[in-house]
């Protein structure tokens, strides 16, 4: 049953919220990339992502691969309203034993495909999953997100060009492009100029849209699930730190925890009564 | 006359071998016709990989392979898999999934292409990786062997191999190979040598020489580096009293470091570590190498008859 408008929405919202709590409760973790990938992964997975929560392993899932592993509360906060894990995983984050370790680990957290946390991985592993998913006649697709930032990492780039050697159609990328990395703003770390036509360039086909705005993402995802000729690529333009002011397009919230105070206001942006 | 061979021939066949198996799949960075996986392209081109010169991107795609159900056989030189180290790592061994690396053209013995192509370093580096099983055989049977036993392993390895031909010693004893387990080639009392890969053959001559002095060396085939066989390595330590290994590898790390680690926990015994003298190669000859080393038969042989001197 698909989604409205409205109701991802208000997915995103409660993600948003239990992101924010992860990392408070945590006091570490990277808020900034997960609020900015958030209304993605909620429109993904509302909508969109081929799986089973009943049966994580299913053969013929979808794949996804969070590349940018860190921005794990994003994703622990979509397997738990998707019920891959429950609502008590959630408190379990960067705590020992718990499911939700810092960066996302398919030993640990059922629904997670990549054991990510290294930077510049996820698009080759996503690339053998594609492979795969050819070798076995199966019509699944392997979606990666990454990261603007991570994309300076070279093996971004073996990977990209292997997989439109390989013409595969089923590999989707979604590129949250949030403009900061870890000490500061991209632009300032090191330019990636022309990132459309980086990734047109190696045979892969682009299209951008505003990745906070729901019927944008909608459209990008129609756009992603239908191209089946040619490896594909979403740019979503996006906000680190979505939805809380003071964390917004603000580098020092890439990797750092909320305050009391902060934390309070967090939630009342987000419309949360603290109790 | 001993028959000479490669290893890495010894890993082309086998790929061969397990093509029967539908979810083998085979990973090029662009060295197939030296690695030997060009066989199986040839005879699988839909269950081959080219991964371009592109080693990184080759280890995780085989990554999602193996944690799509496939059993990916990944190959380059040796020296290129280091690398790839971290995908290695990261990718492959904290998830544990079976991807098998093969790194050919390991250590000095290379050759002519100088240092930057002889790996000194993968043994070690990559025995300090959880789940990870190494290996390092000596004849192109015994790595056919191997190769073959990987495809139920259910975990990831590392494979050196070598460029060069040296003798073979398994036609027909193939069934005494198996991952884990040393091979006592030659038995003796005085002191035990324990070898892999090309080092085997000499430690062999090193032992017929020593025999000549009336000295009774075993010879160990140590094609295991991890899991190490600890049981065989305590049974030496017993029996002659003194030990010796033999690498084509830095001394820092390998063989050599793995035996004495065991050893100086369990069974402290005379050992003579026989490697590269943490120093990088040159270009030569594979025999000219293991001399400018240090680490041929000769050297093997004053190796043992150090340890046996310091004896109790």
């Amino acid at each position: 049953m698909t989604m409205s408008i409205d109701e991802l929405e208000e997915l995103a919202r409660r993600c948003r919220v239990e992101i924010v709590k992860m990392v408070y409760r945590a006091q570490a973790g990277h808020p900034g990339g997960s609020l900015s990938e958030i209304d993605l992964l909620c429109a993904l997975y509302g909508n969109y992502l081929r799986v089973k929560p009943d049966d994580p392993e299913w053969d013929d899932r979808d794949r996804f691969i969070l590349s940018k592993g860190h921005a794990s509360p994003g994703m622990y906060a979509i397997l738990a309203e998707m019920n891959f894990i429950s609502s008590q995983d959630l408190e379990s984050y960067r705590v020992l034993g718990g499911v939700c370790q810092g960066h996302v680990d398919s030993k640990w957290c059922p629904g997670v495909d990549f054991s990510a946390g290294s930077l510049g991985m996820g698009l080759s592993f996503g690339m053998g999953c594609a492979v795969a998913g050819r070798l076995s006649n199966s019509n699944r697709n392997v979606f990666v997100m990454l990261g603007d930032g991570e994309i300076q990492e070279g093996s971004v780039w073996e990977a990209a060009m292997a997989a439109k050697h390989h013409e595969l159609g089923n590999l989707k990328v979604i590129l949250d492009c949030n403009r900061i990395q870890n000490d500061d703003f991209c632009e300032t770390q090191m330019r990636m100029f022309d990132i459309p036509a980086k990734w047109r360039s190696f045979g892969w086909d682009v299209k951008e849209i505003d990745g906070h705005n729901m019927e944008q993402i909608t459209e990008g995802l129609d756009f992603l699930v239908q191209n089946k000729a040619n490896p594909s690529v979403l740019i979503a333009h996006t906000i680190k730190g979505k939805g809380v002011s003071y964390m917004e397009d603000n580098p020092a919230f890439h990797g750092a925890a909320p305050n009391d105070e902060q934390y309070s206001v967090a939630m009342s942006e987000l419309g949360e009564v603290v109790s | 006359m001993t028959r000479m061979a490669a290893t890495r021939d010894g890993y082309g066949q086998a790929l061969l071998d397990m093509a029967s198996n539908e979810k083998v799949v085979v990973l090029e960075a662009d060295l197939g016709k030296s690695t030997k996986s060009l066989h199986f392209r040839k005879a699988y081109p839909e269950r081959t990989v080219s991964c371009g010169i592109g080693e990184q991107n080759m280890m995780l795609t085989a990554a999602g392979l193996a944690a799509s159900g496939y059993i990916p056989f990944a190959s380059t030189f040796a020296i290129f898999t280091e690398r790839a180290f971290e995908q290695m790592r990261n990718g492959i061994a904290r998830p544990n999934l079976p991807v098998h690396l093969c790194g050919s053209h390991g250590g000095t013995h290379t050759g002519t292409d100088g240092s930057s192509a002889q790996s000194i370093e993968d043994l070690a580096i990559f025995r300090t990786l959880p789940n990870v099983v190494v290996l390092h055989p000596c004849d192109d049977v015994s790595t056919r062997v191997l190769t073959n036993q990987l495809i139920e392993l259910n975990q990831p390895s590392y494979t050196r191999t070598a460029r060069n031909k040296t003798p073979v010693f398994y036609d027909g004893r193939e069934n005494e190979v198996t991952i884990g387990k040393g091979v006592v080639l030659n038995t003796g009392s005085d002191v035990a040598i324990i070898a892999c890969g090309v080092m085997v053959s000499e430690a062999m001559k090193a032992a017929e020489s020593l025999a000549t002095k009336g000295i009774n060396a075993a010879v160990v085939d140590m094609h295991t580096i991890k899991p190490l066989d600890t049981e065989l390595i305590d049974k030496l330590a017993r029996d002659c009293g003194a030990l010796v290994t033999a690498e084509d590898h830095n001394i820092i790390g390998g063989l050599g470091g793995s035996v004495a680690e065991f050893l100086s926990s369990n069974i402290p015994t005379p050992l003579e570590r026989v490697g590269v003298k943490d120093r990088f190669g040159e270009s030569g000859q594979a025999a000219e190498m293991l001399d400018l080393m240090e680490i041929s038969a000769p050297f093997i042989a004053l190796a043992a008859e150090r340890a046996i001197n310091r004896k109790q």
